[in-house]
Order: structure tokens, then C-alpha cells, then sequence
């Protein structure tokens, strides 16, 4: 039950985020490339690699609030897949496979990136 | 809040929509004619322009218990079916195409029946839905499978969420037009 609180307070935190990160990002530009979610996904990714990375080191409830609560809600599958759809379906076909491409490559990066850093840290 | 058309302001809602039929409002009511609203499902500030305030707190405080409710299903879900060492995400994977299945059905249902309702697309697609699926748990799951040396499985798992997602979001979104196209009819 202590679990599921601290995924329940991490995902307080991290969807209200995504939305005032989103907000921020859209704010500055005026492409129809969606920036705002490819940067939350990649930042989300970037922490939850960090932490993976640091398990041994790590308090498991640390990874329960920041990892699967704030990271899980922070980033989204859902809207990513949903804007890719819509900028297919406005005939932006090439922004939409950049979307899906970009999205993967600097994700994964993000997180290869981070459980490195955590483990030159720890290690 | 300004409703008038400022073409050169490239963040006007009513001068970025391409789509926009130019008899719109009038006659019998085409579904599949109406623009279809938000690129991003979050917040689009094309559409969504400067009506919703930047950080109304009502709309946060939805988006919060939303998150906080999607975010606890998927860790349960993923307690009830965990994944083996080494093995396929498939929890994950389920978790995210079917998170995509029903953001496609609440975005036709908010953008064309319920347009204003205001509290919906926050607290079920921003916040629910959102928190539900996650991008960085499937990053770390096809990351873990490689570096396991399981990189046929991570290659599976990664093609198979995107293709899974796509194709759901796809298929929901035509279904629920189809569904209300033949409802107005």
C-alpha cells in the first residue's frame, strides 16, 4: 500500500509537469514538429535511465516515486502516438515518421546517456 | 480572447487552421469535414490558443489526479503480470497500445461531440491516459534487453509497441467518426 502511494505521489507530480513543459516548448516555436512531448519523453527517459542505472545504489522507493510515478507520468506514450497519427493524417507524413524516428533514437540515447553517467557515478 | 482572424499571427487558432471547410457552421453537419482539432493531445497552443489560462489551477489539479490514478493502474497491472528477466515487456506493451486505443476514442469524442466541456481532455487524456503509458519505461525496457544480450526480443518489443500504438490509435479514431458520422446522421 506504501508502494502504490509513492507511485500515486510521483504521478501527481509528473503529469501536471509534462503539461507545463509541453506548454513552455509550444510556446517557443512555431512548427507543427511536437516538440513539447519529444522533449518530455526524452527528459523522462534520460531520469529513468539515470535511476536504472544506480538500482544496486539506490533506495527501492526512490525508484517507485521518481521512476515508475514522476518518469511514467512525466512521459507519454499515448499523445505521442496520437500526434503522430494526426500529423499523418494533415498530410505532414514526413514529420510524422521524424516524430516516431527522432523520438526512439533520442529516447533510447537518453537512456543508454543516463545509466552511464549514474554508473561512473556509483561504480 | 481574441475570435478574429489575424492571418499573419501564426499562432492564431483560427489563421493556422488549414483545414477549416470555408462553409463551416453552416448546412448539415459532416463530421469527417470538421477540422479535427489538436496535433498534441496534451495541449495544442494552436488550437487551444490563450483561452485556457496558462496554469489554471483547476485544469493542473485534473491533470494531477489523473496522472496520479493512470500512473497507480500501471503499476498494478505491471505487479499483476511482471516481466521475466530477459523476457518480452509484454505488460508494457499492452499498457501503451491500449493507453493509445482510448486516447483516440476521448480526442474524436472531445473535439466533435463534447467541444466544450472543459475538464475532460485534462483529467482522462493529460492526466489518466498519460500517466497510464509511458515512454520511458519502454526506452529502459528495450535498453535492458540489449544490454542482456536479448537484442532480437528488443527489437521485436520496439517495433511491435509502435506498429501496436500507430495502428490502435488509427483504428479508434475512424471507428468513433464512423460511430458518430452514422449517429448525426
Amino acid at each position: 500500500m506504501t508502494r502504490l502511494l509513492l507511485v500515486i505521489a510521483g504521478g501527481l507530480i509528473g503529469a501536471p509537469l509534462r503539461y507545463i513543459a509541453d506548454r513552455a516548448v509550444q510556446a517557443r516555436h512555431d512548427s507543427l514538429f511536437p516538440w513539447g512531448t519529444f522533449s518530455v519523453n526524452v527528459v523522462g527517459s534520460l531520469i529513468l535511465g539515470f535511476l536504472v542505472g544506480a538500482s544496486s545504489a539506490l533506495p527501492h522507493n526512490l525508484q517507485l516515486v521518481v521512476g515508475t510515478g514522476f518518469c511514467g507520468a512525466l512521459t507519454t506514450y499515448s499523445t505521442f502516438s496520437y500526434e503522430t497519427i494526426r500529423l499523418y493524417e494533415d498530410r505532414a507524413r514526413f514529420l510524422a515518421v521524424a516524430n516516431v524516428t527522432a523520438s526512439i533514437v533520442a529516447g533510447l540515447g537518453s537512456v543508454f546517456l543516463g545509466a552511464a553517467v549514474s554508473q561512473a557515478i556509483w561504480s | 480572447m481574441s475570435v478574429q482572424h489575424h492571418p499573419t499571427d501564426p499562432r492564431d487558432p483560427v489563421g493556422a487552421d488549414r483545414t477549416a471547410p470555408p462553409d463551416a457552421g453552416r448546412g448539415p453537419v459532416d463530421v469527417n469535414s470538421l477540422p479535427r482539432g489538436p496535433v498534441d493531445s496534451d495541449v495544442d497552443l494552436r488550437v487551444d490558443g490563450r483561452a485556457q489560462r496558462a496554469h489554471d489551477p483547476v485544469v493542473l489539479g485534473a491533470i494531477a489526479v489523473g496522472g496520479a490514478i493512470g500512473a497507480a493502474a500501471r503499476y498494478l497491472v505491471g505487479l499483476g503480470w511482471p516481466t521475466p528477466p530477459g523476457g518480452f515487456p509484454m505488460s508494457t506493451l499492452v499498457i501503451n497500445v491500449v493507453g493509445c486505443g482510448l486516447i483516440g476514442i476521448l480526442m474524436v469524442v472531445v473535439t466533435d461531440v463534447l467541444p466544450r466541456t472543459r475538464l475532460l481532455r485534462p483529467l482522462l487524456g493529460t492526466g489518466v491516459l498519460g500517466g497510464f503509458t509511458t515512454f520511458s519505461t519502454y526506452a529502459v525496457d528495450i535498453q535492458r534487453l540489449v544490454i542482456g544480450g536479448n537484442a532480437g526480443i528488443a527489437l521485436l518489443y520496439l517495433a511491435g509497441t509502435v506498429v501496436g500504438a500507430l495502428l490502435a490509435v488509427r483504428a479508434t479514431v475512424s471507428a468513433t467518426r464512423a460511430l458518430i458520422t452514422w449517429r448525426t446522421r
